[in-house]
């Protein structure tokens, strides 16, 4: 069987009795022949690589257009005053989407998941949620949920957003998170489904509109949409809130929609944000630079 | 399509197709090459031309050709380590025929004065195609340790490759065979799940029929 459904990844946990993370992971080795030591080895490293990738942020450092820079440590000091919305995890939640997203843009080292652009996504979830005591191994646990429904979302539809736009990529991240939030929280496989669905409807048809092509505006911000909507729909799956499509009808949807999608909200720059005035005016100043 | 894919690569920022996988078609071009090259004359195309210096895909590329990796964190710094290691380099903007937008074509010559051109794509997520070599169309991704040999188009050439990776215990993952017209120029292309050891290249090169031989291995 190829990881390509979901709703078989999740009878496949009833026929076998195993949990839905190791359904995936022994799914992935028989495909690619692989040790299931190598893989846990591997999932680790890239773990250890997502904590870490936050270290290197400088609040005054920006990336090489100036575009950005210095946004997660604005959000960080409003949250310590006190003069934020939505508690302390939250904001956490936003601060670490906006830090991995920023590191991302200045060339720094990050994981890419499942790609640079949505980089920022998967840590802004889980990293809160480690500090306040999750397991190490639960967390990798839901990495395997995340990286499994990410690979069904690839193959039935696309995580490029030259391809299917950013719900694509921001979509496909925020889906991804929602269920490995899920999981964490000793969701069922279902409420991942369930959680993957209601993070993908949400963001159904969001266009890839980078200004001057650079993966900055809107990305650095889109990163922030993407974690609080896989918060919000990991929270509904968990209190049995269903989605009423099924999850792969869901992602083949939004393999229809990015392909109806213009070119122009395809990555190409020639849309959307990119296409205002002033993302025009950005564009040509960074032709000259 | 493997989990790993869809969580990874560690990289260097800020594109997987306008960095990673720029640093991917230096590495893969300086592995055919042989040797960390001398000189480089780089032209981009299409997207990489238009938003490559704002996703540093020019220092990305250099990376790749000093032999750095994809999370490298030098990979931003890397004209500067280009000037220690003696590689000089400059890049144009242009328009190649028939390729992906994120394409390169890398025109390279080690300290002997070797020369290699090699055109390449981005294919996004940091995954790349090899798209030509010194002229000839071929496809490979540069995932797998892949040996190049070029010959003259006759009778034969392919059973005298394929008979010394079997001598040499070698397991053909995927082959290619590509020539510019019948009789002429040749190239194979052939995929190997095993590393490719530098004396089965010299019995090639030595082997009648056979112009030249390069290789990529991955765990160099």
């Amino acid at each position: 069987m190829a990881i390509d459904s979901i709703a078989a990844l999740i009878e496949k946990c009833g026929e076998t009795g195993l949990p839905l993370w190791e359904v995936i992971l022994e799914e992935d080795l028989r495909e690619n022949r692989g040790a299931r030591e190598d893989s846990l080895r591997q999932m680790r490293r890239l773990w250890e690589a997502m904590k870490t990738a936050g270290e290197a942020y400088r609040p005054e450092e920006r990336s090489r257009s100036g575009l950005s820079g210095g946004d997660s440590a604005k959000v960080q000091a409003a949250a310590e005053q006190g003069l934020l919305l939505g508690g302390s995890f939250l904001n956490e939640v936003i601060g670490e989407a906006l830090k991995t997203s920023e590191c991302n843009a200045c060339m720094k080292r990050i994981v890419a998941a499942p790609t640079a652009g949505s980089c920022g996504v998967l840590p802004a979830v889980l990293l809160p949620l480690l500090r306040r005591g999750a397991e190490e191994d639960a967390v990798l646990q839901a990495l395997y949920v995340a990286a499994g429904f990410g690979e069904v979302i690839a193959s039935r539809a696309s995580i490029a957003g030259a391809e299917g736009g950013c719900q694509a990529e921001v979509g496909a991240a925020s889906g991804m998170a929602a269920a490995a939030l899920t999981q964490l929280q000793g969701g069922s496989p279902q409420a991942c489904g369930h959680a993957c669905a209601l993070a993908l409807s949400n963001l159904m048809g969001l266009v890839c509109d980078p200004v001057g092509g650079l993966v900055e505006i809107p990305c650095v911000h889109r990163n922030v949409v993407g974690a609080v909507n896989a918060l919000s729909c990991a929270n509904m799956a968990l209190a049995g809130v269903e989605s009423r499509i099924p999850v792969d009808e869901v992602i083949d949807a939004m393999a229809e929609v990015g392909e109806k999608m213009d070119d122009s909200l395809k990555e190409t720059g020639n849309g959307g944000l990119a296409a205002t005035p002033t993302g025009r005016a950005i564009a040509r100043r960074l032709q000259g630079m | 399509m493997k989990l790993f894919d869809i969580i990874g690569p560690v990289m260097t920022g800020p594109s997987s197709s306008h960095t990673a996988g720029a640093v991917k078609i230096g590495l893969v071009s300086r592995a055919l090459l042989g040797s960390t090259p001398a000189r480089a004359e780089i032209l981009l195309h299409g997207s990489f031309a238009q938003t490559g210096r704002g996703h540093g895909t020019d220092r990305a590329l250099v990376a790749g050709l000093l032999g750095m990796r994809p999370d490298d964190p030098r990979i931003p710094e890397s004209f500067s380590y280009a000037e220690e290691a003696g590689l000089s380099f400059d890049f144009q903007t242009g328009s190649l025929k028939n390729v992906h937008p994120n394409t390169a074509r890398l025109t390279l010559w080690d300290k002997k004065g070797n020369r290699l051109e090699v055109v390449a794509s981005s294919l996004g997520g940091g995954r790349i195609q090899i798209c030509r070599v010194d002229g000839i169309d071929i496809g490979f991704s540069g995932g797998s340790n892949t040996l190049i040999v070029h010959n003259e188009d006759k009778p034969g050439c392919a059973a005298l490759v394929t008979a010394l990776l079997a001598k040499f215990q070698l397991n053909i993952a995927t082959i290619q065979l590509c020539r510019n017209f019948p009789g002429g120029y040749a190239v194979m292309v052939i995929e190997c799940d095993q590393h490719i050891p530098a004396q089965l290249a010299e019995q090639l090169e030595k082997t009648e029929g056979i112009v030249r031989v390069t290789r990529l291995n991955l765990d160099v």
